[in-house]
């Protein structure tokens, strides 16, 4: 069974490769440049394509496979009603799958899994947390800044955020920089 | 306050730019509504997010809501379409020195003369041994379609005289750079990029293949649709007042800010500030055309989501996929976009409403009062450039005409 993957991500796909040499009959191949990418997949005519799904290649490759004449025999994206639960999974893991038709679909389940698992390891080792962290601090500061206002100009929640907001586009600016201003303004002051 | 949550999936384009500003500009939170957004690069990944319930809904290139809906390219699921996030918006960018075949560069010339000239650099091509290729978005997109429609009038055919694949709009440029493709149809601000960078010159706006063409819908799970309908017709009263807000040349340095930032297109503000503004660049050096309906966000009901878009969608899906024109599957495409939702959403609220939810597309060649649920609205020239008009009571005939 000849497997590729495709991840921008080199230290990604390596652990992926790695977790796949409990599989016998393997022929694994990894895919990190998106130059030449479907050149090299029609060279190597694999069963089944292990893609992470944030890769800014798949519409190409989706493309590929549905026009393409030259792979003998189609690729169809795995998904496949029956296995809704898995391709849920695997999309919530950041996997997508592309697999031969005819692929014995006891095959492909413990290759799926397997991709799961590691691209879950993966995320947990990625800091990405930091964006999330980022956009609840925005939160917070309007929070904050709505709670300050009500305060001192003795004005309802949606007030505060009516004069923030009106503040905003009279400067031109976005509303967390105003409600920035607005906080640190008050820190300044020492309330 | 804002208690209601909705997540959206969007890809870098100036014309997500609804959804985006509703959330930066309180509008949504004006709704009751707080919006979270997740970016992607690829329209799969948009579409495998909103399948799977990563997202409550996303902008999405309206041709692959039908194409889902039907089944193409993978089983079916019902998406719908309550509201149509604009119109046009794209344009069509040569490599450097075939736009100088076509056209004067710096210049929107006609559709029919830059589509003879393009189609003698495609047959020298072609007797030369090689395929002239062309990039679109996707494979489902308006971009393809106007491409096609475009080229087929002009007397090139699309599957055998030149090459279209599929090029992720980020990548557009260094396509064009590396001499991967002569050309390509995708949306702002990446036709900018590529005249910013030097590589490459705009030649047409979708706008002038066809004036009125729906371009990115707000796209739902149907079930989800009916889970989250209340936060939707919110949603869609939210991104109304954005668009008065969107069109409105004091605001576009902010929105254009807004758009740029790191977090949405992370892009240069100065290059989105073109496509909102309507006013482009089209060749490196040159000074900004004005062309007034580039981008369509607002007036003239542009986010009502008209039946017969739909249609037209689907009649070229038929003409291109080469399928059999299917009435089941016209009906199932029609369906997709979701006029009664949007009329219910705006009832009693704002805005001019149209009294019906069909119309032969292309027909309107001057200002035209047309009938309204509530206040007026004119509609301006929305013609296809060669003059057709599209019926949808008879997508066959229509069909029989096309070259």
């Amino acid at each position: 069974m000849k497997i590729a993957i495709v991840d921008e991500s080199a230290a990604r796909a390596s652990i992926i490769e790695e977790g796949l040499a409990e599989f016998d009959d393997r022929e694994v191949y990894i895919l990190t440049e998106r130059q030449g990418l479907l050149a090299r997949i029609e060279e190597i005519g694999p069963d089944i394509v292990l893609m992470d799904l944030g890769n800014p290649s798949r519409d190409m490759l989706e493309e590929y496979f549905a026009v393409s004449r030259a792979v003998a025999r189609p690729i169809a994206m795995f998904v496949d009603e029956s296995d809704d639960d898995a391709i849920a999974a695997s999309i919530d893991a950041g996997v997508s799958a592309y697999v031969v038709d005819g692929l014995a679909s006891n095959r492909i389940k413990p290759l799926l899994d397997l991709a799961v698992k590691r691209f879950n390891a993966f995320a947990r080792l990625q800091d990405d947390l930091a964006e999330a962290k980022g956009k609840l601090a925005e939160r917070e500061t309007i929070d904050r800044a709505k709670r300050i206002l009500m305060d001192s100009k003795r004005v309802t929640e949606p007030e505060a955020y009516a004069e923030l907001r009106r503040k905003a586009m009279s400067s031109n600016r976005r509303i967390i920089d105003i409600a920035e201003a607005v906080v640190t303004a008050h820190d300044l002051m020492g309330d | 306050m804002a208690t209601r949550e909705l997540t959206i999936g969007f890809l870098p384009l100036v014309d997500a730019c609804l959804p985006i500003l509703a959330q930066e500009h309180g509008f949504a939170e004006e709704e009751g509504l707080n919006l979270t957004f997740v970016r992607d690069v690829s329209w799969a990944t948009v579409l495998d997010r909103l399948l799977y319930g990563h997202t409550d809904a996303s902008h999405m290139i309206a041709p692959l809501a039908i194409a889902t809906t039907l089944g193409r390219g993978r089983p079916p699921q019902k998406l719908v379409a309550p509201f149509v996030l604009g119109l046009n918006g794209n344009a069509i960018t040569l490599r450097k020195e075939l736009a100088e075949q076509v056209c004067e560069p710096g210049r929107f010339g006609d559709p029919r003369e830059v589509g003879a000239k393009f189609k003698l650099q495609a047959d020298a091509a072609l007797k030369a041994g090689r395929k002239l290729r062309l990039g679109v978005v996707h494979r489902y997109s308006s971009h393809n379609y106007k491409l096609r429609y475009w080229l087929a009038e002009c007397g090139v055919r699309p599957d055998e005289d030149v090459e279209i694949l599929t090029v992720a709009p980020p990548f557009v440029a260094d396509a064009l750079a590396n001499g991967e493709i002569d050309g390509a149809c995708v949306g702002e601000p990446w036709n900018s990029v590529c005249v910013e960078r030097d590589v490459g010159t705009i030649v047409l706006a979708t706008a002038q293949i066809w004036r009125r063409g729906v371009e990115k819908v707000l796209a739902l799970r149907e079930d989800r649709l009916e889970a989250k309908r209340e936060e939707v017709e919110a949603l869609i009263r939210a991104m109304r007042k954005t668009g008065a807000h969107f069109v409105d040349p004091d605001n576009f340095d902010m929105n254009a800010r807004v758009l740029a930032s790191e977090k949405y297109l992370a892009a240069d503000e100065k290059l989105v500030r073109r496509s909102i503004s309507d006013r482009l660049v089209l060749a490196h050096g040159a000074e900004a055309v004005h062309f007034p309906d580039f981008m369509f966000q607002w007036s003239e009901a542009a986010n009502f989501p008209w039946i017969s878009q739909a249609c037209w969608l689907y009649s070229q899906m038929v003409r291109w996929d080469q399928l059999t024109y299917d009435v089941a599957d016209a009906r199932a495409a029609s369906q997709v976009f979701r006029p009664d939702v949007y009329r219910n959403a705006k009832s009693g609220t704002m805005g001019p409403l149209p009294a019906a939810n069909s119309k032969v597309e292309g027909s309107v060649t001057q200002l035209t009062q047309v009938g309204t649920q509530q206040g007026s609205i004119t509609l301006s020239d929305n013609r296809f450039f060669d003059g057709r008009t599209f019926d949808p009571e008879d997508v066959e005939g229509y069909l029989a005409s096309l070259p």
